[in-house]
C-alpha cells in the first residue's frame, strides 16, 4: 500500500510543478514553496536578503521586511499583480507567477528604507562586536544601506544581561527577528525567554531574569542574525577572521544532537564551537550545548578538514580558492618572447619556503602550515 | 429627520433590558431568521442588502461571510470586534451600552447564518463597565431561550462569551485580536492564511465589527431589498457617526448615507455647527487613521461636487484630494487648531501602540514622532518635512498589518494639504510657540477645474 501511495504523490508532484519567473529567470518548484525558496533555487543575486526567516524554524519570517518583493503577475489563472509588496519568505508561489526583486526600483527603494529602519536604533559597534565578520546586518547594510543616517535622536539602549553562564544578551543590538524565540519553542523543552513590551520598547527578556538553561538553548546564538546573543565562552577572545574554521564531529551522547560542528581554531586551541552554516547563514543541523560549550579541546573532536567559507566573506580574506588565473598577455605583447628572469630570490635564500604554495592552503595561513 | 434603523428605539426607557426590548419588536428578526429564512436565507438577505463592514475598511459583509471555509468536523467561530480603540471613534460603545440586546440578536442571527456555535465578543479593556452590561443581557437572553442549547426549539446551539482585552489598539486588527483571544501576545498574523480559512484555534473564523453585526438585525427585519433603499449607491443603509471636536453637539449620530458633509456639520439635527461660531479649518472624517482634509476639500470634491457622507464620496479623488469614511470617527477642527500639534498627537499614539513585530512600523513610528516633536516645539528644520514624507512613504504598504498604513496616512495627508503650516512652524519657531497658524487659505474655494479639452 505504502509504495503505491508514495508513487501517487510523486506522480502528482511531477504533474503539478509550478513555473515561476523571478527577475525574468524561470524556475520550476513544487507547490507550497515560498518565493524566497524559489529564488534560492535559482541562487545568486536574485535571492532576497532575509533577516528573520530561518528555513529550519517553523513559523519564522515575515517580520523584518527586508525580503519584500513585487509580484507583477499573480498567476496564470489570475494575472493581476499584487497591490502591495509582499514578504517573499511567507508568500507561496502560484503557477505562472512573475516576481520582480532586483529588477524593481520600488523593491530596492523599500528595502533601503527597511535597512535604514533596522539600523535606526542599532549601535553600530561592529569594531567591538563579536558577531562582526559573520553578521547578517553588516552584510545587509553593506549591500543595501545608505552611507549615513538621517536619524538625529538618541538611540535606544539597554543594559547587557547574562542569560546564564553561556549566553550574553546585548539587547541594544537586537533587531527583534524572533528567531531565538522560535528556536527555544521548537528545540528546547521549555521556552524561558520571549518578547516583553511593545513597539520600539519591546525587548528580548526572560521572566524576572531567569537564566536560560536547556540542552539546546545555545542554538539561539547561531540563529541570531546580529550580535545580540553571543557566546560567553568566546566573547572578546578573538575576531572570527583570525580563526581557522574546521569541520569536526564527535559521537554526541545526546540523541537529538547531530554532533557535526565547526571548530574555530588557532593552532591547537579551539576558541569556539558552532553548528555548520550554509551560504544563507542557516545552520545545517542544530547541536547541543555540551558540544558547543564544554568540548573546547581539539582531542574531543575528530577533525574532518578545513571548512569552506564563501569567497566574499571577511573570514576567508587573504586566502583565495577556486580563482581563475587571468591569461597572461605579456608573451603576446612581447611578440612571443618569454620574459627573462633577472633575479630568482629562491636561488639566493630559503626564507620564503618555495615548497609551500600559499594558494593551496585552505583558510588563513598559519604558522602550522610552515611546520610541515 | 433622517430615517434610523439601529438607534430608532434607543430613546425608550429600559431598552437595555430584555422585556422592554422584546416588547418593542426585539428578537423578531432572530425569530424570522431561525424559523423561516434559514442560514442561506440570512446570507442571501445580507448579500442583497449591500452591507459593508463598519469597522473601517468597508468590505462587503455578505462577501466576507461567503468566504468562510466549511470543512467537515471543524467548528466555525464568529468573533465580534468590540476593541474600538481608534481615537475619535466611540459608536460601538454607545450601541453596546444602551441597546446590548440589538448586538446579541445580531450575533445570534449571524452565527446562525455562519453555522458557528461559539461566538466571542472581544471588548477593549478600557470599556470596563460594558462587559457587565453585555453579560447581563446574555444571561437574560439565555433565560428566555435565545441562547444556549436548542434555541427556540430549532436545534441550533449558541454560546456567547465576552472577553476583555488589555487595552491595546493593535488588538483591533482581526488577526491580532484572534491571537489575543487565544491567550497569546497580540501580534498580527501574517496573511494568508486569512481568518476565514484559519482563524481562531486554526478554525474558520469571521471577525466583524459591532455595528456591522447589529446592522444585520434591521436587514432581516425589513429585508435586504428594503435596506438597499437607504443610503446612496454602494453605501447602503445607515451609519453611526461619532462626532467630536469643535462642534456644538458632539455625540453619536445615526445618519442615512445620503446627506452631505456640510449638512452633517452645520444642521441642528446633527453636529449643530462649529462651536463659538468659529470657522471650519479641517476635518478627519473617519477616525484618526484616515487622511485629514482641509475645509475646502472637505465640503466639495476636487471635481467641484458636493461631498456626501458616503464611502464613495469621501474617498473621491483618492488620497490626493480625498479621505475615507473609515470607522466613522468624525473629528472637526476649527480655525484655532494646530495641524502640526494634531499630527504629533496621532504620531505619538501610533508610536505607543505599534506592536513592534515588523521593523518599518516599530522604528518608523517613533522616528516620525520625534521629528514632529521637533517641528512642533520650534526645533525643526525645513528638511524635516521632506524627511517625514520619506519616512511615511517607506512605512506605508511595507508592514504586516494596516497599523503601519494607519500611522503613515495622517502624516502624509497633513503634509500634503497643510505643508505651509509646517513650513511656518519651522520658519517661525518663536512665534509658533505662542500662536497658531490660523485658518489661512484652507477654506478658500477651490479653483474651478479646467474644462475638459475638446
Amino acid at each position: 500500500m505504502l509504495p503505491a501511495s508514495t508513487k501517487d504523490i510523486k506522480m502528482a508532484e511531477e504533474i503539478k510543478l509550478f513555473k515561476v519567473k523571478i527577475d525574468n529567470i524561470s524556475v520550476e518548484v513544487e507547490p507550497g514553496t515560498t518565493i524566497l525558496n524559489a529564488a534560492r533555487k535559482i541562487g545568486g543575486e536574485v535571492v532576497p536578503p532575509a533577516m528573520c526567516y530561518y528555513s529550519k524554524l517553523q513559523g519564522s519570517g515575515g517580520k523584518c521586511r527586508t525580503c519584500l518583493v513585487k509580484v507583477s503577475k499573480g498567476s496564470d489563472a489570475d494575472p493581476r499583480p499584487m497591490p502591495k509588496l509582499v514578504a517573499s519568505c511567507r508568500t507561496t508561489v502560484m503557477d505562472g507567477m512573475e516576481v520582480a526583486n532586483i529588477t524593481s526600483p520600488e523593491v530596492l527603494d523599500a528595502r533601503k528604507g527597511v535597512v535604514e529602519f533596522l539600523l535606526l536604533n542599532h549601535p553600530l559597534d561592529c569594531p567591538v562586536c563579536d558577531q562582526a565578520g559573520e553578521c547578517h546586518l553588516q552584510d545587509l547594510s553593506y549591500e543595501h544601506g545608505a552611507d549615513s543616517t538621517r536619524y538625529e535622536f538618541k538611540r535606544r539602549t539597554f543594559d547587557k544581561v547574562d542569560l546564564g553562564d553561556h549566553i550574553k544578551l546585548h539587547m541594544t543590538r537586537c533587531i527583534l527577528c524572533y528567531r531565538c524565540v522560535y528556536t527555544a519553542d521548537q528545540l528546547t523543552e521549555k521556552r524561558e525567554h520571549g518578547i516583553l513590551g511593545r513597539g520600539d520598547a519591546s525587548e528580548i527578556s526572560t521572566y524576572i531574569s531567569q537564566s536560560l538553561d536547556n540542552d539546546f538553548i545555545g542554538n539561539v546564538i547561531d540563529v541570531c542574525p546580529v550580535g545580540a546573543l553571543t557566546d560567553q565562552t568566546f566573547r572578546f577572545k578573538n575576531r572570527v577572521w583570525f580563526l581557522k574554521p574546521v569541520d569536526a564531529h564527535r559521537n554526541c551522547e545526546n540523541p537529538k544532537c547531530c554532533g557535526k560542528t565547526v571548530l574555530w581554531m588557532r593552532g591547537d586551541e579551539v576558541f569556539r564551537v558552532t553548528a555548520r552554516k550554509d551560504k544563507y547563514g542557516e545552520v545545517e543541523a542544530f547541536i547541543c550545548d555540551t558540544c558547543r560549550f564544554d568540548k573546547k579541546e581539539a582531542k574531543d573532536w575528530i577533525i574532518e578538514g578545513p571548512r569552506k567559507i564563501e569567497r566574499n566573506s571577511v573570514i576567508s580574506q587573504g586566502h583565495y580558492v577556486n580563482t581563475v588565473k587571468p591569461k597572461d598577455p605579456l608573451v603576446e605583447v612581447l611578440d612571443g618572447r618569454q620574459p627573462r628572469l633577472v633575479f630568482n630570490i629562491h636561488s639566493e635564500s630559503q626564507v620564503n619556503r618555495p615548497d609551500i604554495d600559499l594558494s593551496q592552503i585552505n583558510g588563513p595561513a598559519h604558522s602550522d602550515d610552515f611546520k610541515k | 429627520m433622517g430615517r434610523k434603523l439601529l438607534l430608532d428605539k434607543a430613546h425608550i426607557e429600559g431598552i437595555r433590558y430584555y422585556d422592554t426590548y422584546r416588547s418593542n419588536g426585539g428578537y423578531a428578526a432572530a425569530e424570522k431568521a431561525l424559523k423561516t429564512l434559514g442560514p442561506d436565507g440570512v446570507l442571501e438577505e445580507v448579500k442583497k442588502s449591500g452591507l459593508r463592514g463598519r469597522g473601517g475598511a468597508g468590505f462587503p459583509t455578505g462577501l466576507k461571510w461567503s468566504f468562510i471555509a466549511k470543512p467537515e468536523g471543524v467548528p466555525r467561530y464568529l468573533v465580534c470586534n468590540a476593541d474600538e480603540s481608534e481615537p475619535g471613534t466611540f459608536k460601538d460603545r454607545y450601541l453596546m451600552e444602551f441597546i446590548p440586546h440589538l448586538l446579541i440578536e445580531g450575533l445570534l442571527i449571524s452565527s446562525f447564518a455562519l453555522g458557528a456555535n461559539s461566538c466571542y465578543i472581544y471588548i477593549r479593556g478600557e470599556y470596563a463597565w460594558i462587559p457587565d452590561i453585555l453579560e447581563q443581557a446574555i444571561a437574560e437572553a439565555k433565560n428566555k431561550g435565545w441562547l444556549g442549547k436548542n434555541i427556540q426549539g430549532t436545534g441550533f446551539d449558541l454560546e456567547i462569551y465576552v472577553q476583555r482585552g488589555a487595552g491595546a489598539y493593535i488588538c483591533g486588527e482581526e488577526t491580532a485580536l484572534i491571537e489575543s483571544l487565544e491567550g497569546k501576545r497580540g501580534n498580527p498574523r501574517i496573511k494568508p492564511p486569512f481568518p476565514a480559512v484559519k482563524g481562531l484555534w486554526q478554525s474558520p473564523t469571521v471577525v466583524n465589527n459591532v455595528e456591522t453585526l447589529a446592522a444585520v438585525v434591521p436587514i432581516i427585519n425589513i429585508g435586504g431589498d428594503e435596506y438597499i433603499k437607504f443610503g446612496t449607491g454602494k453605501s447602503t443603509g445607515t451609519k453611526l457617526i461619532s462626532a467630536c471636536g469643535n462642534i456644538n453637539k458632539p455625540g453619536v449620530y445615526e445618519i442615512e448615507m445620503n446627506i452631505s458633509v456640510e449638512e452633517f456639520i452645520y444642521s441642528d439635527e446633527y453636529c449643530g455647527g462649529i462651536k463659538n461660531n468659529k470657522r471650519l479649518k479641517a476635518c478627519i472624517p473617519g477616525g484618526s487613521s484616515v487622511p485629514v482634509l482641509p475645509a475646502n476639500l472637505l465640503l466639495k470634491t476636487a471635481k467641484g461636487e458636493t461631498r456626501m457622507m458616503t464611502y464613495e464620496s469621501l474617498a473621491d479623488g483618492g488620497f490626493a484630494t480625498g479621505s475615507m469614511l473609515g470607522s466613522g470617527g468624525f473629528i472637526v477642527m476649527d480655525e484655532d487648531q494646530c495641524i502640526v500639534r494634531n499630527t504629533l498627537t496621532f504620531a505619538r499614539f501610533y508610536h505607543h501602540e505599534s506592536c513592534g513585530q515588523c521593523s518599518p512600523c516599530r522604528e518608523g513610528t517613533g522616528w516620525m514622532k520625534k521629528v514632529l516633536q521637533n517641528i512642533e516645539y520650534g526645533k525643526g528644520k525645513m528638511s524635516d518635512i521632506d524627511l517625514l514624507w520619506d519616512i511615511q512613504r517607506k512605512i506605508e504598504g511595507n508592514t504586516i498589518c494596516p497599523l503601519g498604513d494607519a500611522a503613515a496616512w495622517p502624516v502624509a495627508a497633513a503634509i500634503r494639504h497643510f505643508r505651509d503650516e509646517f513650513e511656518w512652524h519651522v520658519a517661525n519657531p518663536q512665534e509658533s510657540q505662542t500662536r497658531n497658524f490660523g485658518l489661512a487659505h484652507y477654506a478658500d474655494p477651490l479653483p474651478a477645474p479646467a474644462p475638459a479639452a475638446v
